[in-house]
């Protein structure tokens, strides 16, 4: 049983940071932050990953498969999606702020 | 029992997603903070390769090929005013993998009978139910924006007793489930889940969806997070519960910044609002005009706001704007674009539109900065927006857009509205500032009007 009290203090402590590290985002940013962790949860992938991989009948892979195709969407076209979003926000800061290579472009 | 180094590796990518989360709250170190997740999703995709001894790797590499490749081509191709949908559609096929997952795990358990714990039963109900609901929800959402649908909240008689029936259902079977697992319970759940996540957006009006894409984001968090614990996985449940828990609190804010109570987005239109028949155009007379004279009046004014909307991006109009705007500030008129927090179809999407057109950002003016504007201004010209400046929003409670804050440009000593025809907005309802005596309509594609527009001030 202790060990579901560990699982069930992960879980609590995850809900305060995600609270606590998204508290003072910009109105700006709503739309980048939403498809930011809208990527994030493609990590489901680990998971068609798992049970595809120990799959035991056709039906079943071929299942697998499926959430393998729709959780490798959501990641990568997640994570894309955002960083277009944030390049046309880069480059047009306003001339006090630090300049940094990776925005030259 | 997974290895130490891989729960170590696991906690590695789960730091990467905290502080992606914290650089994606400010401008300065957004992009940065979407790679770190990235890398963190990266490192967790190789370790699951290396530690776990997988068959039908083939397959699944090039299931995860095929999956990137039209994600990324998906991503990179899409206009930047549809991107709303294709975040919902993202959204949408991550529950629907979350489902899928927890479907074959509660395969693999049915047959092991009283030996599984019934709180991992009980998450394998929840992931399915969940991951369904967003994935259904998020399909209808993406068919209101794409508008292969109505965009105005679709209610029918039993349409709540409907939802009450197909929510005991999944929890009555959940219940099953936890008491003697099944698969074809878990389809039942599945299936009913479907048709909840429907039901529960098609009342939503189409000013709201981006709300709704917020909060079936946490869903799907959430739906992750509880497929973490059945799959013995930490990186699951601290990346679904992070979102879950992030995803509901950027919910509450959008909703606060459009002045909305999430209750009242996603139950409101059931019970009955006295707008929502409203969608016909109007026969009330409206004063139109002509492009040369909008450049008079443009021309010799001192202070012009502009109001972009959805329908400038549209039409693609964003670059002859800029032209005109430019073209005006050589004259020496002083203009300003009014950006509302919701232009376009999501927070922060009109921002993101007039980068698109290497508009400068110290022209883009914030709601609360500039309302107070509004009453020195001897012109607002309103291009493709209509919601945000309409004043039923101030003064018709019951109206799907009461309470949202909106741009006062009924202040100003003029009004020009470029506007293809009398539709109504986003949000389905009739705007009184288009009567206004101060008012002057501009017909036409927003494309075609700004260019000649842009060209007869040129003529002055």
């Amino acid at each position: 049983m202790t060990e579901s009290v560990v699982w069930l203090t992960i879980f609590v402590l995850s809900v305060f940071v995600g609270v606590e590290v998204i508290a003072k985002v910009s109105p700006t940013l709503h739309t980048p932050l939403m498809s930011g962790a809208n990527a994030i949860h493609g990590v489901i992938l680990i998971g068609a990953i798992l049970v595809t991989g120990t799959a035991d009948s056709t039906g079943a892979l071929v299942v697998g498969l499926v959430a393998v195709v729709l959780a490798t969407l959501n990641m990568v076209g997640g994570f894309v999606v955002t960083d277009r979003m944030l390049e046309m926000f880069s480059g047009r800061r306003r001339p006090t702020a630090r300049s940094e290579g990776e925005d030259s472009a | 029992m997974t290895p130490t180094w891989v729960q170590l590796a696991y906690l590695l990518a789960a730091v990467c997603f905290i502080i992606a989360l914290k650089a994606l709250s400010s401008p300065r170190t957004a992009r940065r903070g979407n790679l770190i997740g990235a890398a963190g999703a990266l490192i967790a995709c190789v370790v699951v390769f290396w530690e776990t001894d997988l068959d039908h790797i083939g397959a699944i590499l090039s299931a995860i090929a095929g999956g990137a490749v039209a994600g990324a081509i998906g991503a990179r191709k899409v206009k930047m005013t549809q991107m709303p949908q294709l975040v919902a559609l993202f959204n949408g096929v991550g529950g629907g993998a979350a489902a899928l997952v927890a479907l074959l795990e509660l395969n693999d358990l049915a047959p092991l009978g009283s030996s599984v714990e019934e709180f991992t039963l009980a998450a394998t109900a929840f992931t399915i139910a969940v991951g369904a609901i967003s994935f259904a929800g998020s399909l209808v959402t993406f068919a209101k924006l794409q508008e292969l649908m109505t965009g105005r909240p679709v209610v029918f008689n039993g349409l709540p007793i409907a939802f009450g029936l197909s929510l005991l259902v999944v929890i009555a079977v959940s219940v099953l489930i936890v008491l003697d697992a099944a698969l074809w319970l878990g389809i039942v759940v599945c299936v009913v889940g479907l048709a909840l996540g429907a039901l529960l957006v098609l009342p939503v009006g189409g000013a709201d969806v981006p709300i709704v894409i917020s909060l079936l984001n946490a869903f799907t968090g959430l739906s992750v997070a509880a497929g973490g614990y059945v799959l013995d996985n930490t990186l699951l449940l601290v990346g679904g519960t992070l979102v879950g828990a992030s995803g509901t609190f950027l919910t509450k804010l959008m909703a606060n910044a459009m002045g909305r109570s999430l209750p009242n987005i996603l139950f409101g239109a059931l019970k009955g609002g006295s707008t929502l028949g409203a969608g016909e155009v109007s026969d009330r007379p409206v004063k139109s005009t002509s492009a040369d004279d909008v450049a008079i009046l443009l021309g010799y004014a001192e202070r012009v706001i502009i109001v972009p909307g959805y329908g400038l991006a549209v039409a693609q109009a964003q670059h002859s704007l800029r032209e005109l705007v430019d073209l005006l500030g050589e004259r020496g008129v002083q203009v300003d674009y009014a950006i509302h927090p919701v232009a376009g179809r999501m927070p922060g999407h009109m921002n993101v539109l007039l980068a698109e057109a290497q508009v400068p950002y110290e022209q883009l003016r914030e709601m609360d900065t500039i309302n107070g504007d509004f009453k020195h201004a001897d012109v607002v010209l309103v291009v493709g927006a209509n919601d945000v400046v309409n004043p039923a929003a101030r003064s018709t409670p019951g109206a799907p857009i009461y309470g949202m804050p909106i741009l006062n440009a009924d202040q100003a000593r003029q009004i020009v509205f470029m506007k293809r025809s009398m539709r109504p907005g986003f949000a389905g309802i009739e705007n009184d500032l288009l009567f206004d005596p101060k008012t002057t309509l501009l017909f036409g594609d927003a494309k075609d009007s700004m260019g000649s527009l842009v060209n007869a001030v040129k003529t002055l």
